[in-house]
């Protein structure tokens, strides 16, 4: 069935093969095909570099000021400047741990059980559930842990519901790469640790995983960075707060995107005017803009070394296919 | 395969091979693995079904091979059950969310799926989801138009043309599109990239008398900035996707191609395309998925227009999609019915991808059958 395009399109070559005009014609054309492809990957650099400038060149002047990553909010309006960005740091490092204490153990066992013992109905259905998973919006994900905590058990929002609904986004990454990485683990360790009486729980956890560590630990990371930018859950379940919080239990928290979010509602005003000393009314500089993209710029540059890191870690893998 | 049979083909390790030799024959007949290695059996123990783990339980009663079994079964039933908790989480989902939804759509004065406004607190409740599933649709259909090509071209690039030395590092600058997170999209898309876009929407303007392109008012903030960035950031998934596939076709239609004289633009279409198709529709299936559900980036760039504001199809008017709708909402929302009706809506979004990721991994599936 694949080669039938292949047998259709022979005989129509083989004629213009023959004549010279249809030659030149042909090499115009694939000069044209790769002159379009090439400028198509030019296109995507177009937003990419873009968007990195935007972010760096109005967000450096923001991270570098003194105190952005020793001060929270706390007190600041637009219309003042310095505070910093301590309290949303604490709050993404805290809930984005607490949802890799959750996902890690859970994903890794899944993982091993789709490729040691994954045959049958449901290492079928929990395939296709992970490849759901995947798919799954990150605001359905928040409202259904709202569904369930907040709506049925009577909770009220704080930073561990967060970390709940990062949960069902984290799965599925760390699922996916640690699964692949399973697979790459030759059969023959599998089975002369066998072939030594070792039962097949201790090979898994002691010769299996350690051989696949490097790209698990890729996994985790890659993972991490993924829900590390998640914005949706904390909408849904998070309330913002200037403060520096570091319970994850109570009270409401502050966090790297729900920081940016909150920027954004003084950030399309131009600036206040605000009656100076003189007793004349001055344009005051909109700080808000700042803090924006200095935030923007600490949750890229945080995400972004995540990424790197957990490639070059995968670097370190004893085994490679 | 016992290893034995095979030490003489293939030269093993030096430094592996005899431990394992030596540790086979100190533990002599004492073990069950090497007795069933010096029988020449088939290397079972523990890749064997647990049915036949049970009977060879019985079968070979040794001291402490119950507390080893005890511990596999105990190990099995963990990773089993952590799956089954995987498949159990997305049945949950769609349980709690039409729990909560259901009564509230009940109340509904107006046809859920038909009727247009989204009116949660103000009687006579309604909760027509008709304009969110347009704008949510559109926007996303304007993504994949834009980025589909795109990704195909540069999964061609990176597969076809670019050299072997430029490959990896090229894969990995596109994948940085998909490592940057929504909301920073969102405020570049709104505050950079909008007020940019609006020259192209002052020229589409002139096709006006296409309903799609008519001039709504809307300069920066319209459906179709939106759709813009949706195809930036689904650009990154439908490429990776791409380039997985076409890096698969087989050698031989490749040069069989060449062989026929093709230039490589006909090569490509020869043998590249029709045997990408399906990964390359599946790529952008899993781009809709997403972009239908992306909620930031869209809600800090569409302008919402009033809630009595005549619809329009023009992609130049402001508008909410459901994921943007709940995320813009959903934080003040108070009491079961309001919060009900945006789980209502929220539902109509998960079925919606659920539908959309379940036909892309159907097609990819489909592919690996014949590859």
């Amino acid at each position: 069935m694949r080669d039938a395009p292949m047998t259709t399109y022979a005989p129509t070559l083989a004629k213009s093969l023959s004549t010279g005009r249809g030659v030149r014609l042909r090499k115009a054309k694939s000069g044209l095909a790769a002159v379009l492809v090439t400028g198509s990957f030019a296109v995507a650099l177009v937003p990419l570099v873009w968007l990195l400038w935007t972010v760096i060149s109005k967000g450096l002047h923001a991270v570098t000021r003194d105190g952005w990553f020793t001060a929270s909010q706390r007190n600041k309006t637009y219309t003042d400047p310095g505070g910093g960005a301590l309290h949303a740091i604490i709050g993404t490092a805290e809930q984005v741990a607490l949802c890799s204490a959750i996902s890690v153990p859970i994903a890794l066992l899944v993982a091993i059980y789709l490729v040691e013992y994954g045959r049958g109905a449901l290492a079928r259905v929990t395939t296709f559930m992970v490849d759901i998973l995947t798919g799954i919006p990150s605001i359905v994900a928040a409202l259904f842990i709202y569904a369930v905590f907040i709506g049925t058990l009577g909770q009220s929002k704080a930073g561990w519901l967060v970390s709940l609904a990062l949960v069902l986004l984290m799965i599925p990454v760390i699922v996916r790469t640690a699964e692949e990485m399973l697979r790459l683990v030759p059969n023959e360790l599998r089975e002369a640790s066998y072939a030594l009486g070792v039962p097949k729980w201790r090979t898994v956890l002691r010769v299996v995983l350690p051989t696949a560590l490097a790209g698990i630990v890729t996994g985790v990371i890659l993972g991490i960075a993924r829900v590390a930018g998640e914005t949706a859950p904390l909408l849904v379940l998070g309330t913002y707060t200037p403060n520096r919080n570091s319970d994850l239990f109570h009270g409401p928290q502050g966090t790297l995107p729900s920081f940016i979010n909150d920027q954004t509602v003084n950030a399309s005003s131009h600036g206040t005017y605000q009656l100076g000393a003189d007793g004349k009314p001055h344009l005051v500089h909109n700080f808000a803009v700042d803090r924006l993209w200095g935030a923007a710029l600490t949750l890229i540059v945080i995400v972004m070394l995540l990424n790197l890191i957990g490639r070059l870690v995968g670097r370190f893998q004893k085994i490679s296919d | 395969m016992p290893l034995r049979h095979r030490q003489p083909e293939a030269d093993p390790p030096p430094v592996e091979q005899p431990s394992l030799e030596t540790s086979i024959a100190d533990s002599g007949p004492k073990d069950p693995a090497a007795e069933m290695i010096g029988s020449a059996e088939p290397l079972a123990i523990g890749v064997m079904e647990p049915a036949a783990a049970d009977t060879a339980d019985s079968a070979v009663p040794l001291a402490g091979a119950g507390r080893i079994r005890l511990g596999d079964r105990i190990f099995r039933a963990l990773t089993a059950g952590s799956g089954a908790f995987v498949v159990a989480l997305i049945v949950l989902v769609a349980i709690f969310l039409i729990t909560r939804a259901a009564p509230v759509v009940g109340q509904d004065k107006a046809s859920f799926l038909f009727s247009r406004g989204f009116e949660v607190s103000v009687a006579p409740l309604r909760f027509g989801v008709a304009d969110l599933l347009w704008v949510t649709a559109i926007s996303s259909l304007i993504a994949l138009a834009l980025a589909v090509p795109v990704a195909i071209g540069i999964a061609l690039f990176i597969t076809q043309y670019a050299p072997a030395s430029l490959r990896r590092p090229t894969a990995y600058v596109i994948d940085l599109l998909a490592a940057v997170p929504s909301i920073v999209y969102g405020i570049w898309g709104i505050y950079v990239l909008a007020p940019r876009l609006e020259v192209v929407q002052r020229a589409l303007y002139h096709l006006g008398w296409i309903p799609l392109f008519k001039d709504k008012g809307v300069a920066t903030g319209s459906i179709f900035d939106a759709g813009v960035v949706l195809a930036v950031m689904i650009l990154p998934i439908i490429t990776a996707i791409a380039r997985e596939v076409f890096e698969r076709t087989p050698r031989g239609h490749v040069e069989a191609a060449w062989a026929l004289g093709a230039t490589r633009w006909e090569m490509i279409r020869m043998a590249v395309l029709p045997y990408g198709r399906s990964g390359v529709v599946s790529g952008a299936m899993l781009g809709l998925g997403r972009a239908l559900g992306e909620t930031i980036a869209v809600m800090l760039i569409l302008s919402k227009p009033s809630n009595t504001a005549p619809f329009s199809f023009s992609i130049f008017d402001g508008g909410q999609t459901f994921a943007s709708l709940i995320g813009l909402n959903m934080q003040e929302a108070n009491g079961k019915t309001e919060t009900g009706a945006y789980i209502a809506a929220g539902l109509v979004l998960f079925v919606l991808t659920f539908v959309v990721n379940a036909a892309a991994r159907a097609v990819v599936a489909r592919h690996r059958e014949y590859a």
